[in-house]
């Protein structure tokens, strides 16, 4: 484990220190790069940057990011939520459902949809911590039991726009200030959750946990809790995500936002949330969904074929986590230098 | 977190884990082999096994008159024939302590270098061992990167799962191949000349008999144990831990594309969804065979049963009038249930353990140094 540094070694601090530096630089360098992709898109295919493509780049990218947020606390604590792809098109699909058959008001039906991902995630987290299955089996599981759970809700049948309250996905495309509405909410989430990471007792609960969870345990964390919270949140925002992709779409299956889990793991491990748990940053995933967005986008705009943005997500992941092995590797070996002198 | 069966120092350790009451006569441990101990915690898991696979036969009997026929066998096969055979390939990667998340998406690029191959003129025969070599290739990479790279499987197979699956779809595009020639498809979905029992039945067959030897009677499965219940020390005592692994995803690589194979046979097509999700349903055998799912412990009859049991369920479910969609439910709870149940059985075990010491006070006096949990 690279946090866990004896207690007797005077380089802790130089050690932290330098990792907090590279977990910083990481985000600003992800930015850069994000910025730099931008413009050479832009250089290319100047209708890049025309307010429609602009809004449904960040529209989608905000969906993602919101979901990506929760991942990475679930990935913080040395877990993997491989659930959320399954959430989302269910707690998408049911808030349709309730809005075409119960003519429920929107607001109530959103609520609801929420409800339904966090009790979703509170599942997962039941089984992860009562049960003790380990979160890769449990989420595997939930994975299939969500999406069939969807395959029965919607029997057979799909939801168009026309079965929706007109006007329902305006949402999407509406700006505030010149900002659009799914980006202010994700800035918002963002925001929040970075907050309670880094000042709140159970924020850095969630970093003990994840970089050392025997030491955690000795100074008195209850991991269990910290590890079901994360799940119940994880879940809660994929319902969130769920809520705007169907304001998104407007067309729903039961097979809607399959194959979106891996968009969001990728999303976390590109924003330098290491995957071996206790570091990491929510803007970071924010900004690697971004990332995904954009490339995502620049396919389609660049009239690239569409098939190679499985295969550029894989390579973007197994770059991600490489790099990551990477800094480990040279901070142990740093560490081991000190230790020697 | 890793459970050592092994008896904690006297001969009441030895009851404990086999679960058995041996009269604590004078003989040592040694007395018994490790061997035939835990030959007896597989037969006790195997047979909790094919006490549920009675039950989901019994079941099926209640939907269908037709369940238990020949012909039902025959279809019930096919419907797990893929996910079988990969299960035997994923058994001892999962008791190393290792998972291959990426097989089902190497069944759908194996499938689409196949229909690609055939489309563009090359023989049947000659694009098989072709395919067979891209899914070595596969498994390699992620071998590769895993030990070379120090990287958790669980990531590095999640990235091919994506990769796997994206290079599928640029082999084929939105094309989808179905004029596979007629001997290819007659194999898929046909059956031995008079009798109910498919072709596919005699690729799993063997294959079930050569992952028994050679994980239970060999040294590579010894050292496949060795590693999952402690890596270190297999390393020290001279298993070159990497090159087994890099060997075991190579060896599921190649199995999953012979699975893309038959699936592609037996379905008579080839696109870039082939194999979707299928990855569920392979580590919900594996894990239901008994496998530990955090290493160290497992055995290839157990995961055999389990397959069966998996055939036997999605036909009854189907004879329920539960469609595959729906299926998912049920496989992903069976997951869940299959590494909740042991825990529940250890728990049990331990609460009657402690009962019975109490109970028979210093008949069961623990030797000095013995742990008493």
């Amino acid at each position: 484990m690279a946090l866990s540094v004896p207690a007797n070694v005077p380089a802790p601090n130089r050690a932290s220190l330098l990792l907090g530096r590279l977990a910083r630089s990481r985000e600003a360098t992800l930015a850069g790069v994000v910025i730099v992709l931008g413009m050479l898109v832009w250089l290319e295919a100047p209708n890049f940057l025309s307010s429609t493509n602009v809004i449904s780049v960040t529209a989608l990218a905000a969906i993602i990011a919101i979901a990506a947020v929760g991942e990475a606390l679930v990935i913080i604590t040395k877990n993997i939520d491989l659930s959320v792809e399954s959430t989302m098109g269910l707690v998408a699909f049911v808030v349709a459902m309730m809005l075409k058959g119960q003519n429920l008001p929107v607001p109530t039906a959103w609520a609801l949809g929420i409800g339904l991902g966090l009790g979703l995630g509170m599942v997962n987290g039941v089984v992860i911590t009562i049960l003790r299955v380990p979160s890769i089996v449990a989420t595997l599981g939930t994975l299939g039991i969500y999406r069939g759970l969807a395959y029965i809700v919607a029997n057979g049948k799909e939801i168009t726009t026309s079965d929706l309250p007109s006007g329902y996905t305006n949402p999407a495309s509406q700006t505030f200030l010149g900002v659009p509405l799914f980006v202010i909410l994700a800035i918002a989430i963002v925001i929040v959750a970075g907050l309670v990471l880094r000042y709140t007792v159970v924020g850095r609960q969630a970093y003990a946990v994840g970089s050392n969870a025997e030491a955690a345990a000795t100074i008195g964390v209850r991991a269990k809790s910290t590890v079901f919270l994360v799940f119940a949140l994880s879940g809660m925002l994929a319902g969130v995500a769920g809520v705007l992709w169907g304001i998104e779409f407007g067309q729903l299956y039961a097979s809607s936002a399959s194959g979106e889990s891996l968009a969001v793991i990728a999303a976390v491990v590109v924003g330098g949330v290491s995957i071996s748990g206790g570091s990491g940053t929510v803007v970071g995933a924010a900004i690697g969904a971004l990332f995904l967005g954009l490339i995502q986008n620049a396919i389609v705009v660049l009239s690239l074929p569409q098939e190679w943005l499985q295969v550029i997500y894989g390579l973007v992941i197994l770059l991600a986590v490489a790099m990551d092995a990477l800094v480990q590797m040279r901070a142990q070996r740093a560490k081991a230098r000190s230790r020697m002198r | 977190m890793i459970q050592d069966p092994r008896p904690t120092g006297g001969p009441d350790g030895l009851q404990r884990s086999a679960g058995l009451s041996i009269p604590a006569a004078g003989h040592s441990v040694s007395a018994m082999s490790r061997v035939s101990r835990s030959l007896l915690a597989a037969a006790r898991m195997e047979t909790l096994l094919i006490i549920l696979l009675a039950f989901v036969v019994w079941w099926g009997m209640q939907l269908s008159p037709y369940f238990l026929t020949w012909s039902n066998f025959g279809f019930s096969v096919q419907a797990v024939i893929e996910i079988s055979i990969m299960a035997l390939a994923m058994t001892p990667i999962i008791i190393t302590g290792e998972i291959d998340l990426s097989v089902e998406s190497m069944v759908g690029l194996s499938g689409c270098v196949l229909g690609w191959l055939w489309a563009s003129g090359v023989p049947i025969e000659v694009a098989i061992p072709i395919v067979l070599m891209v899914g070595a290739l596969g498994g390699f990479f992620n071998g590769l990167i895993v030990t070379r790279w120090g990287l958790p499987s669980l990531v590095v197979t999640l990235a091919t799962l994506a990769l796997y699956r994206g290079l599928a779809h640029v082999v084929l595009g939105s094309t989808v191949i179905s004029n596979f020639p007629n001997d290819f498809t007659n194999f898929g979905f046909g059956y031995v000349p008079g009798t109910n029992l498919p072709w596919t039945l005699f690729v799993f067959l063997p294959l079930a008999a050569v992952t028994v030897i050679i994980i239970h009677s060999t040294w590579i499965g010894r050292q496949v144990l060795a590693v999952g219940k402690n890596k270190d020390a297999a390393r020290y005592s001279g298993v070159r831990v990497g090159a087994l692994k890099t060997a075991l995803f190579v060896v599921s690589g190649l199995v999953a594309a012979l699975a893309g194979i038959i699936l592609a046979a037996r379905t008579s097509t080839a696109n870039g969804d082939n194999g979707l999700n299928m990855t569920l349903a392979v580590v919900t055998i594996v894990v239901l065979g008994g496998v530990d799912i955090n290493g160290g412990k497992g055995t290839v009859p157990g995961v055999i049963v389990a397959a069966v049991i998996l055939g036997a369920l999605k036909s009854a479910l189907t004879e329920a009038g539960i469609s595959t969609d729906y299926q998912n439910v049920a496989i992903g709870l069976l997951l869940i249930v299959s590494v909740v149940a042991p825990q529940l059985a250890r728990l049990i075990r331990e609460l009657v353990g402690r009962i019975r010491l109490g109970r028979s006070g210093p008949a069961h006096d623990p030797a000095p140094g013995e742990v008493v949990r």
